[in-house]
């Protein structure tokens, strides 16, 4: 086995070292350095990191306006998908052509998916005269609306599948036990369900944290920046800003560094789990 | 009778969210047909006497915007990233899985770490380093996808081989076959699902990104989102909206064809990636 492990490890090794490994390591350097190209690139400590967070650099509200969409899509996505999936799990025919649809919005790209409630929203709006520039307010809910319309149908499909592997059993002693609908739906049904609440709380919590395409096709940060989220900001930053581009590395890095963190908070709770069934 | 009535209401229930996940789509639809010049003024009209247009706004669209070449861009770029993927993190993740010493087991972590960096960290110097070597066209970009996918991939690869027994491989083994032919006659056949898996979520993921063809490959070989994407941006508010909303029904197409037929593959791909990942 050993001698074939140049044909089995090396061109998927060799991609992924040139194309990631290379790359992230690469940025990580350069986030400490002062660069117009990467080659005149000059080592200037923790400057960028300062100049990050700083008044004028729009990552902070990127931040705070980012973690606002974030709650708010997370708990907006995962109680509507729910009910929807309380919906389709009753004895009810033609559901699965209800599942088909309502999943549809998730094959379509983020891009075409922004441009899409673009032409809507500013539909709806210039019967009022003004259009989703016009306030930060509009942005913000704009991208909720679009985000449950995308995630909706994918979160309700795994709790489907969460519903289905309830145990009947223990719902229908619950109901001998004297137990009305919703008692049984609050003590059986849903802490039966929490692992399917923790897979779809992370999905929904990291796609809205690192949303770019829908941002950049429904508002691209319009009015001024204020509707930038992160992802759209370090962009700008690198590709909008001459001379700041180690600031944008350094933007990336700190984005990074959350986008960590939530994956190892959601290892703990993925690992405490498994522990208890 | 108190049952019918309550599946009437919940079927009306059903059928008003349904009409709230398709109506967006319709309304891109019913405009691809409508005079470009009555689109914003009336988003919500039908394509009735003067300002119905036939097909006149697809053929400008797909004029403007090269839909064609972008398509076979789009396919081309998709096809070949995906069925590399397989196939080298298919053989990658059964090798190190198989055969346990600190390089295989360092390769592995290094993947899984993979999966919870941001794109926009390695967004910079990635761009630098496939223009650098030359792999900025559409043959290049595939071996960016192939090391940019490759962290879930294998990751997902490896958890469905730990399952398998080993006997089945020893006793190839032992039959003559060398450790190629064990894979490629034994294994690959076992590992089907996760194949299924692994293809329906690498190709949404690859038909749909936006940002790093827009870096790789720029206008000069446009994937369909950079296409449109490019459409808006290149006409500074002087956009010819018929066209645009026949581009944006064209991309949506061919996507609604495929689901229409892989239906329950797509969901339960996009389920059990869910559930892993």
């Amino acid at each position: 086995m050993k001698k074939y492990a140049p044909v089995f490890l090396l061109p998927l090794t060799l991609a992924f070292t040139v194309f990631f490994v290379i790359p992230f390591l690469g940025g990580l350097i350069l986030s400490f350095t002062e660069f117009t190209t990467v080659d005149n690139a000059h080592f200037i400590g923790f400057d960028n990191y300062i100049k990050a967070f700083s008044g004028d650099s729009g990552f902070l509200n990127a931040l705070w306006f980012t973690v606002k969409f974030t709650v708010v899509s997370v708990v907006t996505v995962n109680v509507l998908a729910f009910l929807l999936a309380l919906l389709l799990t009753k004895p009810l025919k033609g559901v699965n052509l209800f599942r088909t649809v309502f999943f549809l919005p998730n094959l379509i790209g983020g891009i075409v998916l922004g441009y899409i409630w673009n032409v809507i929203i500013n539909g709806v709006l210039s019967y009022f005269g003004v259009d989703i520039t016009f306030s930060a307010n509009y942005g913000f809910w704009g991208l909720v609306l679009l985000m449950n319309w995308q995630m909706i149908g994918y979160m309700m499909i795994i709790y489907i599948a969460g519903l289905q592997s309830v145990d009947r059993g223990l719902v229908e002693a619950a109901y001998i036990d004297g137990a009305n609908a919703r008692s049984a739906l609050w003590h059986v049904t849903i802490p039966s369900l929490m692992p399917s609440v923790t897979i779809c709380t992370f999905l929904t919590l990291t796609n809205s944290f690192k949303l770019f395409d829908q941002n950049l096709a429904l508002t691209g940060g319009a009015p001024g920046k204020q509707t930038s989220m992160l992802a759209l900001d370090i962009y700008d930053t690198f590709y909008g800003r001459i001379g700041w581009q180690g600031v944008g590395q350094a933007k990336a890095v700190v984005f990074f560094v959350i986008v960590a963190l939530i994956a190892l908070v959601q290892l703990y709770f993925t690992r405490s789990r498994e522990v208890e069934v | 009778m108190n049952k019918t009535v309550n599946k009437t209401f919940w079927y009306s229930l059903l059928s008003v969210v349904a009409l709230f996940f398709l109506l967006p789509v319709v309304i891109i639809l019913i405009n691809s047909f409508k005079s470009r010049f009555v689109i914003m003024a009336e988003p919500f009209s039908l394509p009735l006497g003067e300002s119905f247009v036939g097909l006149d706004n697809y053929f400008s669209g797909i004029k403007a915007s090269g839909f064609f070449k972008a398509f076979g861009i789009s396919l081309f770029v998709t096809v070949g990233s995906v069925v590399s993927i397989i196939i080298c993190s298919s053989m990658t993740a059964w090798y190190i899985t198989r055969r346990k010493t600190l390089v295989t087991k360092l390769i592995y972590f290094a993947f899984v770490f993979s999966m919870i960096v941001p794109f926009q960290m390695v967004m910079y110097t990635l761009t630098y380093v496939a223009v650098k070597i030359n792999f900025s066209n559409p043959l290049g970009i595939i071996f960016i996808y192939l090391g940019f996918g490759a962290g879930l991939s294998v990751f997902m690869f490896s958890g469905f081989v730990k399952g398998i027994p080993r006997e089945i491989e020893e006793a190839a083994t032992i039959d003559g076959c060398n450790t190629l032919q064990t894979f490629f006659k034994i294994v690959f056949p076992i590992l089907k699902p996760t194949t299924v898996t692994v293809a329906i979520l690498n190709a949404m993921w690859i038909w749909n990104d936006y940002l790093l063809p827009y870096l790789i490959l720029g206008s000069k070989y446009k994937t369909i989102p950079v296409a449109v994407q490019l459409t808006m941006q290149g006409a500074y508010g002087n956009v010819d909206w018929g066209g645009f909303m026949a581009m944006l029904t064209l991309s949506i197409i061919p996507i609604i064809l495929l689901y229409i037929f892989l239906q329950r593959y797509i969901i339960e791909g996009v389920l059990s990636g869910a559930v892993k990942g």
